[in-house]
Parts: C-alpha cells; structure tokens; sequence
C-alpha cells in the first residue's frame, strides 16, 4: 500500500517523498513505542531483560559457565560479533567439557519472539508448553534479551 | 519514484524534521501508529486530503509492511 501512495504523492506534486516499506510491523518488531488505543497493550517488550549471559562463537564454554553461575539465569546464548543470535547453550553442556567452544556444543537456531508480541498471548504460549523463558530479537536476528513467564505474569496481574 | 528506507534511515529523516504518514485505513491507524504520525488513508489520498503535507519537507509514508 505504501508504494502505490508514495507514487500518488509524487504525481501530486511532492518531490521528496520516502517509503519506510517495512512499516508498522517492522517498527513494532524492534520495540519502538507508538500511541494510539492499543499502544498500552502489554507487550513482550515491557518486560525485557537484558543482562543476559552471551558467549561469541570460538569461547571456550568454561568461562562462560562461570558467568552463567553468577547470572540469574540457567543457559547462556552465542552471538556473533554483530549481535545476531547463532544458538543457546544449555546447562547441560556448560557443566560438560570446559574447553568446547560454543559453537560446537550450542543448540542452533533456538525460537525467538518478537519485542512486541502482546504479554497475554505470549505468557500463555510458554505455559501451555512447560516454558519459562523466551529470547527475544529483533528482525534482522539481533538478540535484544530474554523475558521471564513470571514477570509477564506478575505484570498482567498487575493491569487494572 | 519514492526512495525507499530502513529504520535508520526512517529515524534520521524525522530528526530532520520529516512528515510521517501513515497510509492506513483510519481504524488502524486509531488502534496503533508511529509517534507523530498523520493519517491519509491511500483510498482518500488526494490534492486536498495531502494540502494538510508541507511540500518543503520531507514526507514518509508507511503501511503496515509495504504490501
């Protein structure tokens, strides 16, 4: 829709028109804010952590361990130098060999929602499948953090 | 015919001071849009509706994903 309006625009007259194609889904998915009547809807992305434990690709999995022990948090996720998430590294494979590198003991591709998924829908999903954690990119693959089954669901007992 | 633009591209013009405009139909636009966007609905965009645009800047369109 947005082609054929930019093209009106320009027959109208306009001689700097620009076309944001991706469009309100793609900002949504990166977790901007927006107004209107259902912009307060709780969203994945108002309960995003972002602390989390990541490793890049050649580390060895020992020191990571160290890291995730400290952390709140039980698995720690592999990220290229860019941010984009490659995998999840399970406690399973932090407590084996010290000196495996990530890459080669992570899970690859683990699922991923997006920043604006609303809370209710989302914190549903993950307790209909056992799930307390969900990763959270962005479109283009760049990891943005983790949220929590309880914090979305401390946050929607909270609405009024 | 209109450049097209990424997020970063989209960020830098409205710092610039660049219309945003949401091309909608008026009920998705009241449930959600872009900060400081305007609503021109494609069906109803014309010499009229687009005189609320100022020609010396800038404008934006955007739809829900370009299709």
């Amino acid at each position: 829709m947005s082609p054929r309006a930019a093209c009106r625009l320009e027959l109208l007259g306009f001689a700097q028109v620009y076309d944001y194609v991706a469009g309100k889904a793609d900002w949504l998915a990166h977790g901007l804010p927006t107004e209107g009547e259902q912009a307060q809807v709780p969203r994945a992305k108002d309960v995003l952590r972002r602390e989390m434990v990541t490793a890049l690709p050649g580390e060895p999995v020992g020191g990571v361990a160290v890291r995730v022990a400290r952390s709140p948090f039980g698995f720690a996720l592999v990220v290229a130098n860019d941010g984009t998430l490659l995998g999840r590294l399970r406690k399973a494979v932090l407590d084996a060999d010290p000196s495996a590198r990530a890459e080669q003991v992570m899970e690859a591709g683990p699922s991923t929602v997006r920043p604006d998924r609303p809370l209710g829908e989302l914190a549903e999903r993950l307790r209909r499948r056992g799930l307390h954690t969900a990763i959270v990119t962005a479109p283009d693959g760049k990891l943005l953090g983790v949220v929590q089954r309880a914090d979305m669901e401390a946050r929607l007992a909270s609405q009024p | 015919m209109a450049t097209r633009i990424d997020l970063a591209q989209l960020q830098e013009l409205l710092e610039g001071g660049g219309q945003l405009v949401e091309v909608l139909p008026a009920a998705e636009y009241t449930d959600e849009h872009l900060p400081g966007a305007i609503n021109l609905p494609l069906k109803q965009l014309d010499a009229t509706t687009a005189a609320r645009l100022d020609p010396a800047r800038p404008v934006i369109v955007y739809c829900w994903d370009g299709l």
